[in-house]
Formats: C-alpha cells, structure tokens, sequence
C-alpha cells in the first residue's frame, strides 16, 4: 500500500474510531449519553437553520455575478497570464480564488462559495478537496478579532491584524499546495 | 464592509451581464460555434451557453435562473443539512459532557508558558484560552466564542494600557484565527450533503495546514511584537519603573 492509501483507508476509519472514543470516553465518565446527544442534537437543528438566510444571501450575489460572465472572464485574464509565467498546468486552482477572499471576512460567505464548489465540480473533486482544505484551515480574521478586541474596548491592536492575515496566506497558499501534493 | 462586498457583486454582476450580453449579441462570438449553438438550444430547449458567449436575451435568462437556483440550492443543502448537523452535534455534545474539551486543555497546558510568557502561572486567563483552543480544536464554534471573550476579558486584567493590545492578546488572536482543527466536523458534514465518496478524505490535509499556519502565525506574532513599528511605547518605561513584567 501507498502512503496515500494509507491516509485514504486513515481517513475512512477516522470518523467511527472517533464515535467509539467518544461513546467509550463517556461510558466511562458515566455521563447519560443519550440525553446528552439529544441536547447537542437540537442546537444542530438550530444551526442548519439558521444558516438559511445567509446563505441564501451570498449564493445570491456569488451566482449572479457568475452569471454575467465576469468571473468567467476574470479567470481567462488570470489564466493567459499564469500560462506566460510558466504555470499554466495550475490554472485550475484559480477557481479558489472566490473562496481565499471571502473566508477572512465572513464564515456565512465562505460556507456558501464552498457550497457553490461542491455544487459545480463535486466534492471529491481536485477542486472540492483542496476547498475543503482551505475552509477547514483558515478562520474569519477579520470577524474574530472586531468580536474579540470589541468586547474589550481596545482600540490599538498593533501587530494582530499584520501576523493573522500573514497567518492566512500561509495556510491559503500550503492548502493550494498540499492539495496539489494529494489530489491533483 | 460585508455591505459593500454583496452591492459590488451584485451590481457589478448584473451591469457587466448586461454589457457582455449587449456586446455578443453585437459581435456574436466565433460563428462556427453560434452554428452549433442555434442548434444546440433549439433541440436542448432552454440550455444555455456558458456566460461569456451568451447573447443579450440569453444573458437575462441566464441571471433569472442563477437567482433561483441561489434559493433552490440553499433549501436542498439545509435539509439534508438538518439531519447531518444534528447527528455531529449530538455527538460532540456527549463528547463535551464526558470532560473531552477539559482533557485537551490539560494536554495542551505545558504550551502555555511559552506561548504567553506575560501570563503567571494559574491566572484564570491560562484556563480561559486553554479551553477556547481547546474548543476550537474539536470545532465546537459554540462553545468557543464565550471562552474566547471569558479569556480576553481575563488578560485585559493584565492590561496596564486599557486601550492598546499586549503581546499575551496578539498571541491569543493570532492562534485562534489560525484555526487549530482536529476534527472538521462541519465540512465533514458539508461534503457528506453533496453525496461525497469519503467525506473525511480531507481531514489529513486540514491537520497539515492548519498546523503549518498555526506555526506561521506564533511565528510571526513573535518576531513583529519585537519589531520597533509595533513595539509597546511604555513596556519599557514600566519595566523601569515597577520592575514586574519581566
């Protein structure tokens, strides 16, 4: 077996070994476990709907600016120069590009390109796994530090706001790259 | 901002549709292809071509239909969504009620000098951030923003400038919006609606990143908090002075 396979059939058993940690965590800690689930259960409900009129919003603007051909054109521009510098073979990966821009803004907005990539190249697509990878790496930047430092009332945030989208652009760019190494 | 970004992209959608679609019908794009086209959406009634070759009444049934399905597919994906996200949710509950998060916290506690070396030992600011990250980790964002807020709250208290950010907060930020993730249960969630082969297939490439960028932003944070653009005006003045921070 390949290292790939290895972290294929990895990534396939991960989620029931984490089941029985959990259920076996917890049978021992004697927490009742079925009223527990239910509780979490409900608030999961609460999230899948409350997530509707975001989503709805930024599937919205996202699809009817794809409609017009803008994005369509942006990305053949985009294309002709990656092919002068010699990169013409990544070329597909410009089509996270919607995804590296929204995700430091907004969750509601990242989850919705990331929708709209999962609905036009299909999740176990190159493209589907390198934008799960992104989501799944980057958080929104700029939502979490006005939350935070609000809350607080500080109005300096020196080198915060320098070193996090530092930060993202490292985890943007190795999720492209790792994407790469894996799926492409 | 998110204001802005949502007007532009509507705005921009629609104007430039309506020129891209105005300049194809003037200049239809290369005839060979408009052939085929014609005949194309005359067999296959109402299948359109891709946007930047649409004519004008094309481009106005093109941005009608992209309008709905924004609706048609939010409704698809949250219904399947309810079930899906119960499921995780559930589990993590159970998870967190067996003391999981608190685990974490203690294996992750011998970091937390070095991270934050202005924080004394047993501040409560050290249990706040160690289950915030904790929290993030097992993607429990519910759970994290209050122990998030409780942790910001608590190194406030070690603030001698109110207003201005210590290194301890930068540090705090920095790692969080890195996102340390163990487990992405939501995009698992995500890929499993759309019917994925293996909806945990990513999950090796997350831990990958996420702790590459997590090593890039302490990093990062560390060397700009030295850096004389960011450097505190009065951390040296009360050093000097009281002696207490070092």
């Amino acid at each position: 077996m390949t290292i790939l396979e290895y972290i294929d059939l990895f990534s396939q058993w991960s989620v029931p070994l984490m089941i029985l940690t959990i259920i076996l965590w917890a049978a021992y800690k004697r927490v009742p476990m079925y009223e527990s689930f239910v509780t979490g259960a409900k608030e999961g409900f609460d999230v899948a709907v409350m997530i509707i009129p975001y989503l709805v919003a930024i599937l919205f603007a996202i699809k009817i600016f794809e409609a017009s051909g803008a994005f369509e054109d942006i990305k053949l521009m985009a294309g002709w120069a990656m092919e002068r510098v010699g990169l013409g073979d990544y070329r597909e990966s410009l089509d996270l590009i919607p995804l590296a821009l929204t995700k430091p803004l907004t969750g509601g907005g990242a989850r919705g390109v990331m929708v709209e990539i999962f609905d036009t190249h299909g999740p176990d697509s190159f493209l589907g796994k390198t934008a799960s990878i992104m989501m799944g790496s980057t958080e929104t930047t700029f939502y979490i530090l006005s939350v935070y430092y609000g809350s607080i009332q500080i109005k300096k945030i020196r080198h915060t706001l320098h070193a996090c989208l530092v930060a993202d652009a490292a985890g943007i760019a190795a999720a492209v790259v790792v994407g790469y190494l894996l799926y492409g | 901002m998110l204001n802005k970004i949502w007007f532009g992209l509507l705005l921009i959608g629609i104007v430039y549709g309506f020129g891209r679609g105005a300049y194809n019908t003037i200049w239809p794009p290369t005839p060979a292809v408009t052939i085929n086209e014609q005949a194309d959406s005359e067999a296959s009634d109402g299948a359109l071509p891709p946007p930047s070759d649409r004519n004008l009444k094309q481009m106005g049934k093109g941005l009608n239909a992209a309008a709905l399905s924004a609706a048609e597919v939010t409704i698809t994906i949250c219904i399947s969504l309810i079930g899906i996200m119960a499921l995780w949710l559930g589990l993590l509950a159970v998870a967190r009620d067996a003391g999981l998060v608190d685990a974490l916290a203690r294996l992750l506690s011998p970091w937390m000098r070095w991270l934050f070396p202005d924080v004394p030992d047993g501040h409560p600011a050290q249990g706040a951030i160690l289950m915030n990250i904790s929290a993030n980790m097992l993607n429990l964002d519910n759970a994290a923003t209050p122990l998030g807020l409780k942790a910001m709250k608590e190194l406030q208290t070690l603030n001698p400038n109110k207003e201005t950010a210590t290194d301890a907060m930068a540090m705090f930020m920095a790692i969080n919006t890195s996102s340390v993730t163990l487990i992405p249960f939501t995009i698992i969630g995500y890929r499993a609606t759309f019917h994925s082969d293996n909806p945990a297939e990513p999950l090796f490439g997350i831990i990958l990143v996420t702790t590459f960028s997590t090593l890039v932003a302490i990093v990062v944070t560390r060397l700009l908090a030295r850096s004389p653009r960011f450097a505190l005006a009065n951390k040296s003045e009360q050093t000097d002075g009281t002696g207490d921070r070092s």
